[in-house]
C-alpha cells in the first residue's frame, strides 16, 4: 500500500468528478460531481501528509479547509438552484443559458 | 497495522452489544409502559407475563407477523434502505462507550466526536424514509424532522464541546476518570441541562416528538412502514434513548469513578453505570408524561433562542476558566448565573396574567395578517 | 490486511462514484454520493488522519447529503421522477480518461522516489496547535466565508419568487 495506490485512487475520484460536472444535466447532479472533484482532491492531500512528502501536518490543515469551503459552497449553491428553480421551473443546465430573470 | 484479530475482536464486540443492547431495548420498553401507567395513575401492562414483563416480546411477534406493505417500484430501493440508515449509526456509536475502565469494544481518542459524527447520519435516513413513502404527511414529517434534529445538534456539539474542554480528553473512559473529585455535572450545571434537554430532543421524544405523532403527521416519516420495518424504526428510538442516558450518566454524572473512586471491583462498577443510565432514563420517561408535546415553532424557537445562546455560553465559560487559570468552583458559579437568566425569565413570564399575553399575540397576528404576509394565525 | 481494507474500500468508493455519475434516479445517485463519501472517510481513517476521518463523515456525509437531498426533493418538477441523461457523454468521457492518464502517468513516474510506509498520525493536539498558530488567519478567515455563506444563502432562498411556506 505504497503512497501511488493513494495516488491513482484521488485522481481517479477527481476524473469521475469531472465526468459528471460535464455529462450531467441536473445543476444539483452536477454540484455533486464537482463534491467528488473535492473529496479526490483531499484523498490525494491527506495521503501525502501521511506519507510524509512534506511536513506532517499542513495536507491535513489545507484538507480541513477544503471540506470547510466546500460545505459553505454547498450551501450557497442549493439556495442558488432553489431560486433558479422557482423562476424559471427546471434547473437543467442546458437550459439555464441567458442572463435574463 | 490493522491486524485480524483486531477485526475479530470488534466482530464480536459489536454482536454482543447488539445482543445487550435488545435485552436493554426490550426492558426499556416494559419499564416506560410500566412507568408512565403509574404515573398516570393505572397499572400498565399485567396480562402478558409476570408484571407484564414479556409484553415487549409479545409486541415484537406482532410486528414480525404483519403485512408487509411497500410502495411502488421506484422507491422501493431507498423504502427499505432508509431503516437501516437510521439504526445502523445509532447502533454504531455503542462502538465507543465503555461500561467499566476496560470495558468497551474500542476506546477510541477521539469517542466523543465518533458519537456526534454518527448521530448525523441517521438524520439522512429519516429524510429518506419521509420522501420514499410517497405521501405528502410523509414527506412533511420527514421535512420537519431533519429540521428539527440538525437544529439541536449544535447544542449538542457545543455541550459535549464544553466537556471536552474541561476535560482535556475526548476519550470518554478518560473524561470519566477525570470526573473523579466532582462529577461535571456539579462543575457545569448548564452543559448537563442543555445536553440533556438537547439529547431528547434529538432522539424525538415528548415533549419533542411532533414530527411522528400520531395526531399530528399522522405518524410523519413511519407512516407507511409496517411491521419488520418500523420495528426497526422503534428500536433505533430506544437505542438512541439509552445512549443519550448513557452518555448522560458517563461524562455527567461521573460514571463508574464517583463517588466511591477507583478501587471498585469491574461488576460494581458496571452496575453503577447501569443505574445511572436507567435513573436518566427514567428522568427521560418522567418528562414525556409531565409535559405536553411543543408545536413545532416553539420547538425551533426553544432550540434557535434558547439552547443555542445558552451552550454556546457553557463553551465560553469552559474555554475561560481552562485559559486564565480559573479555579474549578467557578465553572459551577459561572454557569448557575447564566441559567439564573432563563429561570427569571420564565418566572416572569408565567407572572404575567394569561389574558393580557393572549390579546397581545392576537393584535401581533392581527397586525401581520393586515401586512399581508400571510402568517397563519393561531 | 490494510492492503485487502484498501482494495475493499477502493472499490465500494470507486462504485459509488461511478454511480453516481452515471445512474438516471436523482436519488439514487445521492446514496451513491453517501457510500463514496462514506468510503473516503474510511481511507482518511487507514491514513491515520482519524480526526479529518470523524470530520468527513460529520459534515459530508451528514451535513452535505441532507443539503443535497433537500434541494433534489424541493426541485422536482410535478410527481413524474426527474430522470437524467447524459448526452455529452463521449466527450466528457475523453476528457477526463486524458486527465487521469496524464496525472497516473505523473504519479507512475515518480513512484521509485516514495517507497515509505505510512508514518504514523498527526496528534489531535499537534493538529490543534498548528491550526491555531500557523494556519490562525485562514482559519478566522474560512469562518467569515461560512457566516458569509449562511447569510447569502438565506437572503437568496427567501427573497421573492413562489414562496412555498
Amino acid at each position: 500500500m505504497t503512497l501511488l495506490h493513494f495516488e491513482l485512487l484521488g485522481a481517479a475520484l477527481f476524473c469521475l468528478g469531472l465526468y459528471g460536472a460535464l455529462a450531467r444535466r441536473s445543476a444539483v447532479l452536477v454540484l455533486m460531481s464537482i463534491e467528488l472533484m473535492l473529496n479526490g482532491v483531499n484523498v490525494l492531500l491527506v495521503a501525502f501528509a501521511a506519507y510524509g512528502v512534506r511536513d506532517n501536518a499542513t495536507g491535513l490543515v489545507i484538507a480541513i479547509f477544503v471540506i470547510t469551503i466546500a460545505a459553505a459552497e454547498v450551501a450557497l449553491a442549493m439556495a442558488i438552484v432553489l431560486r433558479l428553480f422557482r423562476s424559471r421551473g427546471s434547473v437543467n443546465v442546458d437550459e439555464i443559458d441567458a442572463l435574463r430573470g | 497495522m490493522i491486524d485480524v484479530r483486531d477485526v475479530l475482536y470488534v466482530a464480536v464486540g459489536l454482536f454482543a452489544l447488539f445482543n445487550g443492547l435488545m435485552v436493554v431495548t426490550l426492558s426499556l420498553v416494559w419499564l416506560e409502559r410500566k412507568f408512565l401507567g403509574r404515573l398516570q395513575g393505572r397499572v400498565g401492562p399485567t396480562r402478558v407475563g409476570p408484571f407484564g414483563l414479556l409484553q415487549a416480546v409479545a409486541d415484537a411477534v406482532k410486528l414480525l407477523m404483519k403485512e408487509d406493505v411497500s410502495p411502488g417500484p421506484a422507491a422501493r430501493v431507498i423504502f427499505y434502505a432508509a431503516p437501516l440508515l437510521v439504526f445502523v449509526p445509532g447502533f454504531v456509536v455503542w462502538l465507543t462507550i465503555p461500561f467499566a475502565r476496560d470495558l468497551a469494544v474500542r476506546n477510541l481518542e477521539l469517542g466523543i466526536f465518533f458519537f456526534i459524527a454518527f448521530s448525523v447520519l441517521s438524520i439522512v435516513g429519516l429524510v429518506l424514509a419521509g420522501w420514499s413513502s410517497a405521501s405528502k404527511y410523509a414527506a412533511l414529517g420527514g421535512f420537519r424532522s431533519a429540521a428539527q434534529l440538525v437544529s439541536y445538534e449544535i447544542p449538542i456539539i457545543m455541550t459535549l464541546l464544553a466537556v471536552v474542554v474541561v476535560a482535556g480528553t475526548m476519550n470518554i473512559a478518560e473524561v470519566v476518570e477525570a470526573q473523579a473529585s466532582a462529577p461535571y455535572a456539579a462543575l457545569l450545571p448548564l452543559a448537563a441541562a442543555v445536553f440533556l434537554l438537547a439529547g431528547i430532543a434529538e432522539v424525538g421524544r415528548t415533549p419533542f416528538d411532533i414530527y411522528f405523532a400520531e395526531s399530528e403527521v399522522v405518524g410523519g416519516p413511519f407512516v407507511e412502514y409496517s411491521g419488520a420495518h418500523w420495528a426497526v424504526f422503534f428500536l433505533a428510538e430506544y437505542v438512541n434513548t439509552f445512549v443519550i442516558a448513557a452518555l448522560m450518566a458517563l461524562l455527567f454524572l461521573g460514571g463508574w469513578r464517583w463517588p466511591f473512586g477507583a478501587d471498585l471491583p469491574p461488576a460494581a462498577g458496571v452496575a453503577l453505570v447501569l443505574a445511572k443510565t436507567y435513573a436518566v432514563v427514567l428522568v427521560i420517561f418522567w418528562l414525556r408524561a409531565t409535559y405536553p408535546r411543543l408545536r413545532i415553532d416553539q420547538l425551533m424557537s426553544l432550540g434557535w433562542k434558547a439552547l443555542i445562546p445558552l451552550s454556546f455560553a457553557a463553551v465560553l465559560i469552559a474555554a475561560a476558566q481552562q485559559f486564565y487559570g480559573w479555579p474549578v468552583w467557578s465553572l459551577t458559579v459561572l454557569s448557575v448565573a447564566i441559567l439564573a437568566v432563563p429561570a427569571v425569565l420564565q418566572v416572569r413570564l408565567q407572572r404575567q396574567p394569561a389574558m393580557e399575553r393572549a390579546r397581545r399575540y392576537a393584535r401581533r397576528a392581527i397586525a401581520e395578517r393586515a401586512r399581508g404576509t400571510g402568517e397563519a394565525v393561531r | 490486511m490494510a492492503l485487502a481494507a484498501f482494495y475493499v474500500l477502493a472499490l465500494v468508493t470507486l462504485g459509488g462514484a461511478i454511480g453516481v455519475v452515471t445512474v438516471r434516479n436523482i436519488i439514487h445517485a445521492a446514496l451513491f454520493l453517501l457510500v463514496t463519501l462514506g468510503g473516503v472517510a474510511g481511507f482518511f481513517a487507514l491514513l491515520y488522519a482519524e480526526f479529518l476521518a470523524l470530520a468527513q463523515v460529520l459534515i459530508y456525509s451528514g451535513a452535505v447529503v441532507i443539503v443535497i437531498l433537500f434541494a433534489l426533493m424541493l426541485t422536482r418538477r410535478g410527481e413524474v421522477e426527474l430522470m437524467d441523461e447524459h448526452r455529452r457523454w463521449p466527450v466528457a468521457a475523453a476528457v477526463s480518461f486524458g486527465l487521469f492518464a496524464v496525472m497516473a502517468a505523473a504519479f507512475i513516474a515518480d513512484a521509485a522516489r516514495y517507497q515509505a510506509d505510512v508514518r504514523s498520525s498527526v496528534s489531535l493536539d499537534a493538529l490543534g496547535a498548528v491550526l491555531f498558530e500557523r494556519w490562525a488567519a485562514p482559519f478566522e478567515i474560512a469562518s467569515l466565508v461560512l457566516l458569509v455563506a449562511l447569510i447569502g444563502a438565506i437572503v437568496i432562498a427567501r427573497s421573492g419568487g413562489r414562496d412555498e411556506g
